[in-house]
């Protein structure tokens, strides 16, 4: 052996030594990939002017986190995608014809605030994109709710909200209801039906109605630039399952949870059809965005598989009684921001048996 | 064909293909050896021999101190030269004989062979004992004391581990195609030195050949009754001695006790294969088999050497190293040891040689814990890894000390699967320490 090398420093560590391919930066990059049939799709449906919304925000987030971090000296982790993702889920949760500004004034929010504020990744309590559209949905209410992209004639969905609208016969409903989510549509179903005298269960069957979950799964209704195409989300969220980056525990607690509830409810309420009432719920708002990309983010959720199926359910059981009770049309970000909440809690006292133990 | 399994665990790429079609080699002899007196869990040997003193191949030159320990023997014969402390594998000075090669060989351990069934229980075990054997899987624990279970303990059976759930090492696997029988002849031997009459093999299901070879020759000495073999899954650690008990007999040995505490005994299948040579050729435990491996070394390979060969000789011997060197370890890269030079020995416990390049290792550079969960998804027995290794990062052992630190078996599978490149169990092992030292 050549004296070189029999002098060369060897590396001392403790083993493992190997290890997993999978580090931070890929899952980060992962999901950001992942998020990318919902966006693409959001940006043929709704124009450039969501592009712009994405790469500002995204941008935004980005030399946010490089900011803080240079200020507070910490080392520089831009590289890691964590970022990238937040400030893409913040553009996500803004509607489409929202102004320039807003989307990167809540990745300002959720990366300095926040993520950075707490200490950076892996020590914020709550999810910092959907903490960025609460704090977004609390500054600038109108700019979140009512700047809905209007579909033209001949779009499903324009047809469905007529056929709402024309079982109230009253053009100030019109007003109203077009260019609403159609969440916010059905919440309005009982106080439309009292101002124009109509029948409400016509309102609900235009809205429970094949051609409407059709319009849900596809995206071409109102909502935010990243809730409206529930086909794309699922399949961003089939590829976080297949490349393992997220266990099946949350999305399945969380939609499990949801649709028992939500089932429950239209068979006690006497509805004719459930199942599509099920399925209109399942498919619109943020649901399948929050429980595959929102309530698995991995810092604010637990860590073993019972508290993952706890705080699913729980996320599941809140976005349910928001719904079918609350004030807002939706619930997804409060119910998963209120769960974020109660994961020391969970963790607390989910604990594994130990092996060999007895159960204290 | 049922494969079993356990909760957990990991599946690191087996990179086994460098090594595992390749047959035993001997290395030749090197010119100075240093032997190591504390090659084994328990209190360090003593020596008996003086500087000056010639020895031959085999003889006794440290005696075992007290019930937990082993003796050791000259591997090769000639001139004790000095008794001094040197590096070890267990990172720090020990006390080592060397020996500088002289004189001629006996090959008296390839002539002699004992009638052992004419022998009882307790003359066996002397042999056992006399030959200093320990566990040649890595821990390195006295096989004497497993196999003199207190009376109180009733044991019914034993188990014989060749899983070798370790990535890169074929060193078990080999030792299986190499010498069946003696093999199956060295668990008969054990079962007779135990009283009992039921062993089960273990072996994962990446060693289809190995575990045909041994079905086959169990059934050809018509010893099926007593002793069965089970194929388990592929995956790490499936050769940890509480995952294997409960894999093969579905006992769980409670939270710091021993195997004996259900009645299992556990064998590597190395130790058994030592104590056939042992007993049948009163041979002591001065040489063993090991994987050299790595894509860093020219002529990876299985080979037989000498207990206390300086690593560096040993690379020498298998064409040097093609690249530079980034660790060098000693046993298999999930729990293997990283060793600090080049000049340390090979003991009894030394499964292989294993050289990574720097690129190949992993760096200890980390960052926060993001709560991912891979660790608990990974720990086979069942602990909150993430939790606790945030807790002793901080030295918040008051924390740790609640979290049952003891019962991690230091597998390393949750620092392999963290993304944050987080050294898990190295945390683990500073609470470990902080419990054991208020102990």
């Amino acid at each position: 052996m050549s004296m070189d090398i029999k002098e060369k420093k060897l590396i001392l560590s403790q083993a493992p030594h190997i290890h997993a391919k999978q580090n931070v930066t890929v899952i980060m990059w992962i999901v950001f990939a992942s998020l990318m049939p919902a966006a693409v799709n959001s940006v043929l449906i709704f124009g450039t002017n969501v592009l712009i919304i994405m790469l500002l925000s995204v941008a935004a987030a980005l030399s946010a986190e490089l900011a803080v971090r240079f200020f507070l000296k910490r080392k520089l982790t831009v590289y890691n995608g964590s970022a990238a993702v937040t400030g893409l889920l913040v553009a996500m949760n803004v509607p489409p014809q929202s102004a320039w500004w807003l989307a990167p004034v809540g990745s300002f929010f959720a990366i300095i605030i926040v993520k950075e504020l707490f200490g950076g990744l892996g020590f914020n309590i709550f999810n910092p994109a959907l903490a960025a559209r609460a704090f977004l949905m609390a500054s600038w209410p109108a700019e979140m709710t009512t700047k809905w992209f209007t579909f033209g004639n001949g779009s499903i969905i324009s047809g469905n909200i007529d056929a709402v609208s024309s079982a109230t016969a009253s053009s100030n409903v019109i007003d109203v209801i077009s260019g609403a989510t159609p969440l916010a549509v059905l919440k309005a179903v009982p106080s439309l039906a009292h101002q124009s005298g109509a029948a409400a269960s016509e309102m609900y069957n235009a809205l429970f109605s094949f051609d409407m979950l059709k319009s849900l799964a596809w995206g071409n209704i109102g909502g935010v630039i990243g809730e409206t195409s529930a086909a794309m989300l699922l399949v961003g969220g089939i590829i976080l399952l297949i490349t393992k980056v997220i266990r099946w525990h949350i999305p399945a607690a969380y939609i499990g949870t949801f649709s028992v509830i939500i089932l429950i409810y239209y068979f006690a309420t006497g509805f004719e059809t459930p199942f599509y009432a099920l399925f209109f719920h399942l498919l619109s708002g943020g649901l399948i965005l929050g429980a595959f990309f929102m309530a698995t983010d991995m810092v604010t959720s637990p860590a073993t598989s019972k508290g993952m199926i706890i705080f699913g359910a729980g996320c599941g059981l809140l976005t349910a009684v928001i719904r079918l009770y609350g004030g807002y049309p939706e619930g997804v970000s409060y119910s998963i921001l209120l769960m974020n909440a109660a994961v020391p809690l969970i963790e607390r006292y989910i604990k594994p048996k130990v092996f060999g133990t007895r159960a204290k | 064909m049922i494969t079993k399994t356990f909760k957990g665990g990991v599946h690191p790429p087996e990179n086994k293909k460098l090594t595992d079609k390749k047959k035993y080699e001997n290395l030749s002899i090197p010119s100075t050896i240093r032997v190591p007196l504390l090659q084994h869990i328990g209190k360090p040997a003593v020596p008996v021999v003086n500087i000056g003193d010639i020895v031959e191949e085999g003889q006794l030159i440290a005696k075992a101190d007290g019930f937990i320990s082993a003796n050791i023997h000259a591997p090769l014969p000639g001139k004790v030269t000095d008794i001094n402390l040197f590096a070890t594998h267990m990172g720090r000075k020990n006390t080592c004989i060397v020996i500088e090669v002289q004189g001629n060989f006996g090959h008296k351990y390839n002539t002699f062979f004992n009638d052992w069934p004419s022998l009882d229980s307790a003359q066996l075990l002397e042999k056992v004992i006399a030959a200093g054997i320990v566990g040649m899987g890595g821990a390195a624990f006295p096989t004497h004391v497993k196999l003199s279970p207190p009376a109180e303990k009733p044991v019914d059976c034993l188990l014989v581990n060749a899983a070798e759930c370790e990535p890169f090492l074929t060193v078990d696997d080999n030792l299986v195609k190499a010498f069946p029988d003696e093999i199956i002849e060295g668990i008969e031997i054990t079962l007779k030195i135990l009283k009992i009459r039921k062993a089960v093999i273990g072996i994962e299901n990446n060693k289809k050949e190995s575990f045909n070879l041994l079905k086959k020759t169990i059934a050809s000495k018509n010893l099926s009754s007593s002793i069965s073999i089970k194929m388990l899954k592929t995956k790490y650690p499936q050769g940890s001695e509480k995952q294997l008990i409960q894999v093969l007999t579905g006992r769980v040995v409670p939270s710091g006790r021993l195997p004996m505490d259900v009645g299992v005994v556990v064998q590597n299948v190395g130790t058994v294969f030592a104590i056939n040579e042992a007993v049948i050729k009163n041979k002591p435990l001065y040489e063993r088999y090991i994987t050299v491996t790595g894509s860093a070394v020219k002529k990876p390979g299985n080979y037989k050497v000498k207990i206390g060969t300086p690593v560096s000789e040993i690379i020498d011997e298998c064409g040097g190293l093609i690249k530079e060197p980034g660790k060098v370890i000693m046993g298999g890269p999930m729990c293997g040891l990283a060793l600090s030079s080049l000049d340390i020995p090979v003991v009894k416990g030394t499964s292989g040689i294993l050289v990574l390049t720097e690129k190949e290792t992993s760096v200890g550079d980390y960052c926060a814990c993001i709560r991912c969960g891979r660790c608990v998804q990974a720990c086979p027995v069942n602990l909150l890894p993430l939790e606790m290794a945030n807790a002793a990062e901080f030295t918040r052992f008051d924390l740790t000390d609640e979290m049952n630190p003891l019962d991690c078996i230091m597998c390393g599978s949750c620092a392999y699967v963290c993304p944050s490149g987080r050294p898990i169990n190295h945390f683990i092992k500073l609470a470990q320490n902080h419990l054991r030292n208020k102990k």
